[in-house]
């Protein structure tokens, strides 16, 4: 059995570790053999940490010696380079980070680590998680392991597929927008954004700071229960933490789904969506109601049509400021060929980012400034505030809302890279649930032409369990997480 | 010379920020206290604004300007907010600083200040919090004249309060009391150290003129680098002169920034308004809202000590000159002693009041301007200088005696009864002893008993003097002269 231990999600690994069947050092090695064998094609890490894996490896074993080991114990992880790891490289795929190495750690990556977890490497993504190919990376782009010459989604690109090439068991990301759930439908696993405040951002190279949030990709929704909570929970150190006690997630895994109140928003049934991903949604509600749910498909967010707006209004407008300390004084990239101060910091800049952060960064820098405030920024936290209050009427009388997570499966290299807005409008179906702050997960629902169809599963703030619950209950009735790619 | 054509106005508003004295900085739990320290050895994550990191409010700090404003008399916003201040410079490590823009926590206050008899109140417009920004270091280098900026974070991230006064001041002097008020009042209240030549009280001036019965202001000048109160008034000085100087030769004001250059006692231009920065504030979405109610700003409220407006009235109807209580209460220290001393005497109450001024004001003030120490660390308590006082009062030992006991208490730490016991210095009140030495010091100065009895009758003080001195003041003078008298028949 031992040969092909990476096929395994988590939670099988989790059980394989706890009896005795392999080692976390056997399973790990049998996780960097795969990295070795796809990584040259998919791309996945900017940073690989075999070393460290083993010898994490070997703690975790000692873990299950000592009866200490907990679900996590063990279980070779991606963590999206954009999760401050103390010691190791962090970029956010960035070239202006090229060379930072962090002298502290994220919460999540402390909780990890407390966990037991092996990390196997940093996950490419979009540079500053600005973007929904992972082609803006500083560190070449990711590939689709469905087919390599199409884009894995992003900015959580090289998360998602490196769980979907087997090159992690699972793996962290990060979703602004939807740079958790796009990816992992177009790479055929599960992802999810917990509500805003359930994962503490100590630690996270931050984007927009108020739609921010750490979340799971997995192969299954055990494995996305299983990560969240062991990253979720109160920390001190970042303000916006919601400080309630996390519930036991694992515990909302294999209910029935009886009389589940489901909502399905028109909005998100656009012109021009991928016929295979409109069949495949629909199915998946039919199936919802054959486990007993009831299904609403006369649900309205009128709404949904701005969020895309407001999103590209707010998160530049923080990320705009987020990006300010990039400067080349204290670390990083920096130019220093320049005959001022001024110059240096500018040209820094300059040749340190890329060009869609450039973009953002003056749409934000614009959005903000004096005499346009009122009209771009303020104007957009005031739609927020709509798009927030229409999800919370809508939450009176839905316990969970579906809709399909893109309206498209993975597309070409390439084929959007010089269309700012085509590719923008890939996030069109994560971006209401960002803005509003609410949790929302996105799982295979099947194929189109080959390629995987995501669901999406949005929730009220805080009841990641009952998204859990539901998506869990679905993903019995269409199994895909046996299904990987061939590489 | 022509004379002046017109009379102006001149309108002074002061913007101040002043550090708070937290034990950690306003948005990491690193020590805010980093004098003497080595340069970046007060750092942490946080405050170096590395990828990643997030603010958390000191809620010290937040107590502290609450505080602040009910002692200035503002209003407490019951709802307010941090914003990002956004401008690129090296000193500021995350390339925006941590600030409040439209919903500062204090904000119409006033504060009272007198001039030349005439009470005043000085509008405060607002109190709100910020960050301190990191120290630069310009150097030069010796070998290739060529300049380089080091960078110091320790200051980096200390919470700092920005108080916003109205365009109420009409003369330097009146700035310059409005500061000395503040500064009273936020040690008073223990905030901060306030002190300006350390550098956490920083002081910028706006002064504009405008002729007399105008309805509007004239254009603004602002002025900084001013690191004294005295700089301070000079600089305000000097600007009106500049600007009624250029308003009389017809030319207009440039609204601008001047900076005070305390060598050439001038201020120079440093940019004008054109050159102003858009510092595109928004709401800082890594932190919460705050909120206060009622019982937080009673809770606040209830740790205020009495102010030294309240209290300068209160020395007043003790029976003090209005010197004694205001030089009383210039600090919170001196008048705190002054208190203690006065409430250990065993004396009439106005007796008391009296006795223990004329100490706190004398020797002890004397110890503290000698030795450059605040009246809280004298080594001598408020009740051993009471006990010394009453020696005194009830005629154990003189006033000269009483001032050498003083002295010896201060050195060596002994109480005054003991000091007094063990060098024998308890009065000579008469007797044999007294009338010993008068004898003797007679039969010394034939000079001037000769002058005495050829009816000089101020040689008799020369022979107090001498009486004084062989009893080491332990003679009230009073009696030697009595007995003098008696002597030389």
């Amino acid at each position: 059995m031992t040969a092909e231990l990476w096929r395994l999600t988590a939670h099988e690994a989790h059980e394989g570790l706890r009896d005795r069947q392999f080692t976390s050092v056997e399973l790990t090695e049998s996780v960097l053999a795969r990295i070795k064998s796809v990584e040259p094609r998919v791309n996945a890490f900017i940073t690989q940490t075999a070393e460290l894996a083993i010898e994490q490896a070997k703690e975790a074993d000692a873990k299950y010696e000592a009866g200490a080991a907990t679900p996590l114990t063990g279980i070779p992880v991606g963590v999206k380079d954009l999760i401050v790891t103390k010691g190791v490289r962090t970029t956010a795929g960035s070239k202006i980070l090229e060379n930072f190495v962090p002298p502290y750690d994220s919460h999540v990556y402390e909780q990890l680590r407390r966990a037991g977890a092996v990390m196997v490497g940093k996950t490419n993504m979009d540079e500053f998680a600005m973007g929904s190919s992972t082609e803006h990376s500083a560190f070449g782009s990711t590939r689709n392991p469905w087919d390599l010459d199409l884009v894995p989604g992003g900015s959580s690109g090289g998360s998602a597929a490196a769980v979907a090439a087997g090159e992690c068991l699972v793996a962290l990301g990060s979703d602004t927008g939807g740079s958790i759930r796009q990816p992992a439908s177009l790479c055929g696993v599960a992802g999810m954004d917990p509500t805003y405040g359930r994962v503490s951002r100590y630690g996270i190279v931050a984007f927009g700071s108020s739609l921010d949030q750490v979340g799971p990709i997995g192969r299954d929704v055990e494995d996305l229960a299983t990560m969240l909570d062991c990253i979720g929970g109160h920390d001190e150190r970042d303000s916006t933490s919601n400080p309630e006690p996390m519930p036991d997630l694992r515990h909302y895994l294999g209910r029935e789904i009886e009389g589940l109140r489901v909502g399905v928003p028109k909005e998100y049934f656009m012109q021009g969506m991928e016929p295979g991903v409109t069949t495949r949604i629909t199915e998946t509600l039919a199936l919802l109601e054959d486990l007993g749910a009831v299904v609403d498909r006369e649900l309205s967010l009128p709404s949904t049509e701005h969020a895309l707006a407001v999103y590209y209004l707010i998160a530049p407008s923080e990320a705009s400021a987020n990006l300010a300390r990039y400067d080349g004084v204290k670390y990083g990239y920096s130019y220093q060929d320049g005959s001022s101060m001024w110059e240096n910091m500018e040209t820094t800049r300059g040749h340190g980012f890329g060009p869609e952060v450039k973009r953002r960064i003056m749409i934000g820098t614009y959005a903000l400034s004096a005499g346009y405030y009122d009209a771009y920024y303020k104007k957009a936290q005031q739609v927020r505030t709509l798009i927030h209050q229409e999800f919370q009427e809508a939450f009176k009388r839905y316990d969970v809302l579906v809709t399909p997570t893109t309206p498209n499966v993975a597309f070409p290299v390439g084929a959007k890279l010089d269309d700012p807005y085509q590719m923008y409008l890939n996030d069109i179906h994560t971006l209401p649930a960002a803005v509003a702050g609410l949790p929302a997960l996105s799982i295979p629902c099947g194929d189109s032409d080959g390629l995987p169809v995501g669901v999406q599963l949005i929730g009220d703030f805080f009841q990641e369990g009952k998204v859990l619950q539901a998506a869990h209950a679905l993903e019995r009735g269409m199994p895909w997480a046996n299904r990987l790619p061939q590489l | 010379m022509t004379a002046v054509a017109t009379a102006y106005e001149t309108i002074i508003g002061l913007e101040v920020h002043t550090q708070l004295t937290t034990r950690s900085k306003m948005f990491c739990a690193c020590s805010a206290d980093y004098s003497g320290a080595g340069p970046n050895t007060h750092v942490c994550p946080v405050c170096l604004g590395l990828p990643g990191v997030l603010p958390v409010i000191n809620e010290r700090a937040i107590e502290s300007i609450v505080m602040t404003g009910l002692a200035l008399n503002c209003q407490i916003a019951p709802f307010s907010k941090f914003d990002r201040k956004n401008y690129p410079y090296p000193d500021l490590m995350k390339g925006y600083q941590i600030s409040q823009y439209d919903l500062p926590v204090c904000h119409d206050g006033w504060l009272e200040i007198t001039v030349g008899g005439e009470h005043k109140r000085v509008g405060i417009t607002r109190v709100h919090m910020e960050e301190d920004t990191a120290r630069l270091l310009h150097r030069v280098d010796a070998s290739t004249g060529e300049g380089y900026t080091l960078v110091d974070v320790n200051r980096s991230g200390t919470p700092l309060m920005e108080i916003v006064s109205e365009p109420d001041m009409r003369t330097p002097a009146e700035a310059r009391e409005y500061l000395v008020r503040l500064r009273q009042i936020l040690r008073y209240i223990g905030v901060s150290r306030a002190n300006m030549e350390e550098g956490n009280f920083r002081c910028d001036a706006n002064v504009s003129l405008r002729p007399v019965d105008a309805p509007e202001y004239g254009a603004k000048v602002e002025i900084k680098n001013m690191n004294s109160f005295r700089a301070v008034h000079d600089a305000l000085a000097f600007e009106v002169e500049r600007q009624a100087r250029l308003l009389n030769a017809g030319e207009r004001i440039v609204q601008e920034t001047r900076g005070w250059v305390d060598e050439s006692q001038e201020t120079v231009s440093q940019r004008t308004k054109e050159e102003a920065s858009d510092y595109r504030y928004f709401p800082e979405p890594d932190l919460p809202p705050m909120r206060f109610n009622e019982a937080y700003l009673e809770r606040i409220r209830e740790r205020i000590p009495e102010l030294p407006e309240a209290r300068y009235r209160r020395f007043l109807e003790l029976g003090l000159s209005d010197y004694e209580a205001s030089t009383l209460t210039e600090s919170r220290d001196r008048a705190d002693y002054y208190e203690a001393v006065m409430h250990a005497l065993n004396v009439d109450r106005q007796r008391a009041a009296k006795l223990a001024a004329n100490w706190t004001l004398g020797s002890v003030a004397e110890w503290a301007n000698a030795t450059g120490n605040d009246v809280a660390s004298i080594p001598v308590s408020a009740e051993r200088l009471a006990e010394l006082i009453q020696l005194a009062e009830d005629g154990t030992i003189t006033g000269t005696v009483a001032k050498q006991v003083f002295d010896t208490m201060l050195e060596s730490g002994r109480g005054a009864r003991d000091i007094v016991e063990a060098d024998g210095l308890a009065q000579v009140s008469g007797g044999d002893e007294l009338t010993e030495i008068v004898r003797k010091v007679i039969s010394e100065n034939e000079k001037a008993v000769g002058d005495y009895r050829a009816g000089k009758e101020s040689a008799v003080k020369f022979l107090v003097g001498q009486v004084m001195k062989a009893t080491r003041g332990r003679a009230n003078p009073q009696v030697v002269q009595e007995l003098l008298v008696e002597e030389l028949g």
